[in-house]
């Protein structure tokens, strides 16, 4: 691989890069390096507030570094826009423009020759498959062909540098999955797009293994480069997966995370996966099969910032019991909602226990936030009924909202209140009154450790502690129901661990969670799972029974939560595609 | 980034801005229906006149003289009259706003009357509505100056006042304030085109993050700023022309200038209008913060200090300085005078001046906060 690195040409090159925002804790970008060659896909990897953005925007010229060296086509940045194709991370389209309009717009700004302007655009719309909705208004499309169309925009006229800013956020797994072969296919071809440099950034580390080369930054700084498989590599044989045990899992994770040998631990289904300080800490154990597991980028990435929490939650441990009534935590009936002659959710069902986690699965604009909407009374259901906490929706809708606890990891908190006055509001949002409003809010601050930033504003908190604050406010009046709206999704891999050794504890005590997400790896928490497409519930089971279905639906060995996420979308389609040309 | 402007890339910006305006439901409420609503607002609802203004008569006088006098008052049709004896009813009435004035007729008016002395009439007005107080005034006066004409008229003699004033009100010699508020409106609705509805494009395009894309291609940032003006500045120029269109044949307004005068002086106010809309949108970044700094800087402005409603020469001399801040009020008087009176070009080309002048300020300022660059 170094090998063939001396024959390609370096497209942009930046060394020992800082960059500061005022008012910031840390900086954004602090003695960074980086090179982007021609033929290749660089991954810029790194959570939220890693400082992915900010290195993308000088590059293009957006921004000025505050210190070392960026070079870009051979000059400064900014300087051959002309060649650079740029993909913001809203894409950067023209919403009330058509498809084509947006293609037109930016082959002018680019100056692409008029006499190609045909060609192109019909090529780019093939090669995108947008063809058929040449005509449609770009904000009328979907997530997924948004960003199709961004790509489609940037590439009008061939780049020598692509920069791509998280193409792959809010766009379900298939799309994110054809936008990375499209970009495979351009480099692969031997025309002139094969000699571009591609620069793909995003907070997905499953992505990040199948770049050519890597750049991994962490809060502006830069934790490891080069070939994805080295990170993987440096933990090989010290991932293992524990099956065979005889308590709950959540409890053997919980064990297995509070030794010091074990630097990180999931869930996988019935399973637990384990990265290990040394390959050999289990030998001679018993009460559970080791097998060895396939280590992924991310297992790396843990450990180069020094592994996973500990195992034990301390809100857990303070938490009440939950004592399950007679009845089901949470439960929906049939749930229908229509929008005038658009059914958004159909006729979903499905019941939750106490002490158990499930999760409503599906592509965006499946119909998962409107059954999660339902349920938390937002939306009131045109047809079945729901219930939370043995609360019936549609008669007592106050009482089961109060049984219930909501996060959600965007926009539910005051980003212009400080930590304290947050907890206070959510407190009073939640019916607790003096005495024991403090010391809800005294608990929770003691548990995440939030005592030395009661007074900072929460929008300036780093995203860690924006996260803690989030589960803290959901919590302070200990439901025996929680709500979670992607709860994880963009945030480091510490920081979802953190996260889910609470929920995992939480769940211990009896507390139920209901989660959407789009996000794989969150799915492999739940106890069960139903998977919503088109409005309509096509499969459910645990996770292991729906990788055991797609296994042998799409033929694939051993897949994972995404695999099996997108075999059986793919297999909706297909019977769907079948019922409708009979 | 090249230096140059480039005509291609300006022409696709000008061409998606107009798409845009085309497509935006909202740009066509606000740049047709909005002048035709604020025509009619202006037109009909909003009188300046004081037609039928109610006042009392305090008849103390029995005579003949002073009951045709008071049937003077209750004849004309500016006046609603209360009748009564005394003028203590009618001052309540005055307190509780019932009326707006008191004519008292003294009780040796018929008397003095006969004996040839000048008629003593009292005129008590509502100095609290000033406005109100100053016409209830003069048109209590003209009717009186009226009877008194007619009564020497029946007597066979003339009356012959030693000095006779003959009132002329010229380019509006019905006084109806329609006409001057007809050719205001007009600066209005330029205002909300060319000030608020320019404030919120640039800020739409940072909130969408289009902008970012955009400052990404090899945009100029000099066509950015000419691709909002260009077709704001043809949308606005439409809309005056609608104005004029309804001012001319709906409400009758004289067009006594040429339409060549009417062009100059409002593209001219365009300038300002739109440099001052594109500044806000650059520096607030935010289409809810712009819109509402577009009002109270642009609109209200415009409304209340462009000598639009009230007459700049009677506010307090510090609100008169101000007035020279806002291009509105270079704009409205030229505007009514090349409706009312014709082209003054002795008025009309410093005020075009004025104008630009102001215009090259905001645009310089626009320049100054449309950096290409996110930091």
């Amino acid at each position: 691989m170094t090998g063939d690195a001396h024959h390609r040409d370096a497209v942009a090159r930046v060394s020992g890069l800082s960059k500061n925002f005022d008012g910031a804790e840390k900086p954004a970008l602090s003695d960074v390096s980086l090179e982007i060659l021609t033929g290749r896909v660089t991954g810029l990897v790194g959570p939220d507030g890693a400082g992915k953005t900010t290195l993308i925007r000088i590059l293009a010229g957006l921004m000025k570094a505050d210190g070392g060296e960026v070079e870009v086509l051979g000059g400064k940045p900014g300087r051959d826009l002309a060649d650079i194709g740029y993909m913001p991370q809203r894409f950067g389209l023209y919403e009330d423009l058509s498809v084509e309009q947006n293609l037109q717009l930016y082959a002018e700004m680019r100056a692409l020759p008029r006499e190609d302007h045909d060609e192109t655009f019909a090529r780019l719309l093939k090669f995108t498959d947008l063809d058929r909705f040449r005509e449609r208004l770009a904000g009328n499309l979907s997530g997924g062909m948004k960003q199709k169309l961004g790509l489609a925009c940037a590439l009008v006229k061939t780049p020598r540098l692509l920069l791509l800013d998280e193409p792959g956020v809010g766009v379900d797994p298939i799309s994110r999955r054809e936008l990375w072969a499209m970009v495979q296919d351009l480099l692969g071809d031997g025309s002139e797009t094969g000699q571009m440099g591609v620069l793909w950034s995003t907070a997905y580390l499953d992505e990040a293994e199948k770049c050519d080369t890597v750049y991994l930054l962490s809060e502006g700084e830069l934790l490891f480069e080069g070939d994805p498989a080295r990170l993987t590599g440096s933990v090989d044989d010290r991932v293992v997966r524990l099956t065979g045990f005889e308590p709950r899992r959540r409890q053997v994770l919980t064990r297995m995370l509070d030794r010091s040998d074990v630097l990180d631990g999931t869930i996988q289904g019935r399973s637990v996966r384990l990265l290990l300080q040394d390959k050999d800490a289990l030998k001679g154990e018993s009460g559970f099969d080791v097998t060895p597991a396939t280590p992924r980028f991310e297992d790396g990435f843990i450990e180069r910032l020094g592994g996973g929490p500990k195992g034990t939650s301390a809100l857990a441990e303070r938490y009440r019991r939950i004592e399950p009534g007679s009845g089901p935590a949470i439960e929906a009936q049939g749930l229908t909602k229509r929008f005038g002659d658009f059914t958004a959710a159909h006729d979903v069902s499905f019941s939750v226990p106490y002490g158990s986690i499930f999760g409503l699965l599906g592509p965006n604009g499946a119909g998962k936030s409107t059954t999660f909407k339902m349920l938390c009374g937002l939306l009131t259901p045109t047809d079945g009924s729901g219930a939370v906490a043995g609360h019936d929706l549609r008669t007592s809708g106050g009482e089961a909202r109060a049984a219930l606890g909501y996060m959600a990891q965007k926009f539910s908190l005051y980003g212009e209140l400080s930590v304290q006055q947050n907890l206070n509001f959510f407190a009073g949002a939640y019916g607790l009154k003096g005495s024991d409003a403090r010391a809800a809010v005294e608990r929770v601050t003691d548990i995440f450790e939030l005592g030395d930033r009661l007074r900072t504003d929460a929008g300036t908190l780093p995203l860690g502690f924006k996260q803690r604050l989030a589960l803290a406010a959901a919590v302070l009046h200990e439901p025996p129901v929680l709500f979670l709206d992607e709860p994880t999704s963009g945030v480091d891999p510490v920081t979802r661990r953190e996260f889910w050794m609470h929920i995992n504890g939480l769940v211990e005590k009896g507390v139920a969670v209901l989660v959407t997400t789009h996000f794989m790896e969150e799915a492999e928490y739940c106890d069960e799972i139903t998977l919503i497409y088109r409005s309509e519930q096509i499969a459910g089971g645990t996770p292991d029974e729906l990788k055991a279905e797609a296994a042998q639906m799409a033929d694939l060995d051993d897949p994972t939560m995404e695999d099996t996420f997108i075999a059986m979308i793919e297999a909706s389609d297909a019977s769907r595609q079948e019922s409708e040309a009979a | 980034m090249s230096a140059a402007i480039d005509k291609r890339r300006l022409f696709a910006m000008i061409a998606k801005e107009t798409r845009q305006i085309l497509r935006d439901p909202a740009t066509g409420l606000i740049a047709f229906f909005l002048p035709i609503l604020l025509l009619f607002l202006f037109g009909y609802a909003l009188n300046l006149d004081s037609t039928h203004t109610s006042i009392g008569i305090a008849l103390e006088d029995e005579s003949a003289a002073a009951q045709s006098l008071a049937g003077a008052y209750q004849n004309s049709r500016y006046f609603d009259v209360h009748m009564a004896r005394t003028v203590q009813p009618l001052r309540d009435m005055m307190i509780s706003d019932e009326i707006r004035g008191i004519v008292v007729i003294p009780q040796d008016f018929g008397k003095g009357y006969a004996r040839g002395n000048p008629p003593r009439v009292q005129i008590i007005t509502d100095g609290t509505m000033p406005n109100t107080a100053n016409f209830t005034r003069s048109y209590a006066e003209g009717v009186l100056q009226t009877w008194l004409a007619n009564e020497a008229a029946d007597r066979g003699t003339s009356l012959e006042p030693p000095i006779s004033l003959s009132l002329r009100f010229w380019y509006n010699p019905s006084l109806q304030s329609r006409m001057f508020l007809v050719p205001g409106a007009i600066a209005i609705v330029m205002t909300m085109i060319g000030t608020l509805l320019t404030s919120l494009i640039i800020a739409r395009e940072w909130e969408r993050g289009t902008m970012e894309a955009m400052m990404a291609t090899p945009m100029h940032m000099a066509e950015f700023l000419a691709s909002k003006i260009v077709p704001y500045f043809l949308l606005a120029l439409v809309s005056m022309v609608l104005c004029t269109l309804l001012a001319v044949f709906v409400f009758g307004v004289p067009l006594r200038g040429s339409i060549w005068g009417l062009l100059a002086i409002s593209a001219a106010y365009l300038m300002p209008a739109l440099g001052q809309g594109l500044f806000i949108s650059a520096a607030t970044k935010n289409q809810f913060v712009a819109s509402q700094v577009a009002l109270l800087t642009g609109f209200l402005p415009t409304f209340l200090l462009s000598g639009f409603l009230f007459e700049i020469s009677s506010m307090p001399t510090w609100i008169q300085a101000i007035t020279y801040m806002v291009p509105a009020r270079y704009f409205v008087p030229s505007l009514q005078s090349v409706f009312l009176a014709g082209d003054i070009w002795a008025l009309i080309i410093p005020n075009i001046g004025i104008l630009l002048l102001f215009g090259a300020g905001f645009f310089a300022l626009c320049i100054r906060v449309t950096k290409r660059s996110l930091d």
